[in-house]
């Protein structure tokens, strides 16, 4: 594809760049916050590209660093802020304008669990406020988590299209029981004519019935390990993209 | 190539005004340590080569060497805070902070960036040559109040530095090659503009080639006849020259940038 038209609000991105931007906010993958600045003056001067009066502004920046936390830390200059505080910054920053539409680009990218959870928390917040969210990720937790529709995407073309819940059912099906590769394993399966796959030492059964599985196959074809477990988006993920190393 | 595209006049608009506040709002942070070079550089170039150097030299075109050289160390510092402002400060605030990206992802354009940018650029020329002048002053070596143009003028003709500095910042492809116009350009321009000795002490090949290419040659005529309180019509020619240059580079350099930012 080499084009085609966009529409934010209705309005064409390549007429109304500036109205667009001033009610979207951006959260990029890299944090280019300012290091000229602390974090309160980040955010202050930010918000003079928006023209919010300064008054406001002020008030507005006091909120938003109590919103992420950050309160403690406004005249530290953001060079000696950690990945998840800077993280959270930048997310202020993009709040500043009070954005209908926020778009984040891998946001809990190289997080530790505590600063993923707490950036999960804030954009479900957001998301309950009304804000529109679109995001990348290559979490596929982070997805089901935040997405009520998501595409999952391959070389620039959209494979599927759907909520999490639906997506896994559809194609995985709710669990997967999961054992290890052994031939007299699968010929045992072949004869049962069980829907299964074969992955590195791994094998695969996808179904709807864990429990009965497992207890068939325990009795049927006398394996010793089994694992049964809830089918998550990342198998739907791996299923349409494969496993071969993307460049 | 489209080389029409380098010559498209960019829209001026107050988001410009914005970015500009950002780096003066930088430059205040520090404001102690970027007020001191201004005060410091001409004392200590007046003293080596105005006092020093200058006890071997008579006077030259009627005047001591000493004040021959004052409005020069002017017009070097003019090339020098725009330039070196819009070629290493630009890009690192481009490659390095990632600043312009921040800043383009809000309502601001691009060309608010780049302009901003350069406005910027001739406000700190514009900021040495004030500071530089009460220094000079306090040796006698001015005359006022005609040196007191020298403050507009240093605007404008900061903002031709600005631009071209922004052309290297906009081509160059890492940090370390801005070394390279520095060596072939803004040097020479230092020693053969009239800086330091008269341009008709070249030959005369030398001669036009400083007045048809280098900027600083027309600077350091206009401020030199403003310290010594000699301005004549002359000058409008001089004037108009940077006018078309600045001009001509404010919407080059505008371009060249938006080339490389816009892929």
């Amino acid at each position: 594809m080499t084009s085609g038209t966009l529409e934010v609000f209705g309005l064409d991105v390549n007429v109304h760049q500036r109205e667009i931007k001033f009610k979207m906010g951006v959260v990029p993958q890299e944090n280019n916050l300012d290091p000229d600045f602390t974090v309160y003056e980040n955010l202050l001067i930010f918000s003079r590209y928006f023209d919010i009066p300064e008054d406001e502004a002020k008030k507005r920046v006091d909120e938003l660093l109590e919103f992420v936390h950050l309160e403690e830390r406004r005249d530290t200059m953001t060079d000696s802020l950690s990945g998840g505080l800077k993280r959270r910054l930048v997310l202020a920053r993009a709040l500043i304008n009070r954005p209908r539409l926020l778009i984040l680009d891998e946001p809990t990218v190289g997080l530790d669990p505590q600063s993923r959870h707490l950036m999960w928390d804030k954009l479900k917040g957001l998301k309950k406020q009304g804000v529109t969210i679109v995001l990348t990720t290559h979490y596929l937790e982070e997805a089901s988590q935040l997405c009520d529709r998501l595409v999952i995407m391959d070389n620039g073309k959209i494979l599927v299209e759907g909520s999490p819940t639906d997506l896994i059912q559809e194609h995985i099906g709710s669990a997967i029981v999961e054992t290890d590769k052994d031939p007299k394993v699968i010929s045992c399966l072949d004869v049962h004519q069980v829907n299964y796959e074969v992955l590195g030492e791994e094998i695969q059964i996808y179904t709807d019935k864990p429990q009965e599985i497992t207890d068939h196959l325990l009795s049927e074809c006398k394996l010793t390990s089994v694992t049964a477990r809830a089918a998550t988006l990342e198998d739907v993920f791996l299923k349409l993209t494969g496993r071969k190393l993307r460049e | 190539m489209d080389i029409g595209m380098y010559f498209k006049p960019p829209e001026l608009t107050s988001g410009a005004f914005k970015v500009w506040r950002r780096n003066k709002d930088v430059f205040m942070k520090n404001v102690k340590l970027n007020f001191l070079p201004p005060f410091i550089e001409p004392l200590l170039y007046l003293f080596a080569m105005g006092f020093g150097l200058g006890m071997f030299i008579e006077e030259i075109d009627g005047v001591p060497y000493v004040n021959f050289i004052a409005p020069a160390l002017i017009s070097v510092s003019v090339m020098y805070g725009a330039f070196f402002e819009c070629s290493y400060g630009s890009y690192v605030r481009m490659y390095y902070q990632k600043t312009f990206d921040a800043i383009i992802a809000t309502p601001l354009s691009i060309e608010d960036v780049i302009i901003g940018e350069l406005l910027w650029g001739a406000t700190r020329s514009t900021i040495s040559a004030t500071l530089m002048l009460p220094v000079i002053a306090l040796f006698g070596l001015i005359t006022f109040p005609h040196s007191l143009l020298i403050i507009p003028f240093a605007f404008l003709a900061g903002l031709l530095f600005a631009c071209l500095g922004m052309c290297i910042a906009a081509v160059t492809p890492n940090i370390m090659s801005i070394n390279y116009p520095i060596l072939l350009f803004i040097t020479p321009m230092f020693l053969f503009s009239g800086t330091f000795f008269p341009l008709n002490v070249l030959p005369e090949i030398v001669q036009y080639i400083a007045l048809a290419i280098l900027p600083l040659t027309h600077v350091v005529i206009i401020i030199r006849a403003l310290t010594f309180g000699a301005p004549g019509w002359f000058l409008l020619t001089n004037l108009l020259w940077i006018l078309v240059v600045c001009a001509l580079g404010f919407v080059v350099s505008v371009n060249m940038m938006k080339k490389r930012l816009v892929v």
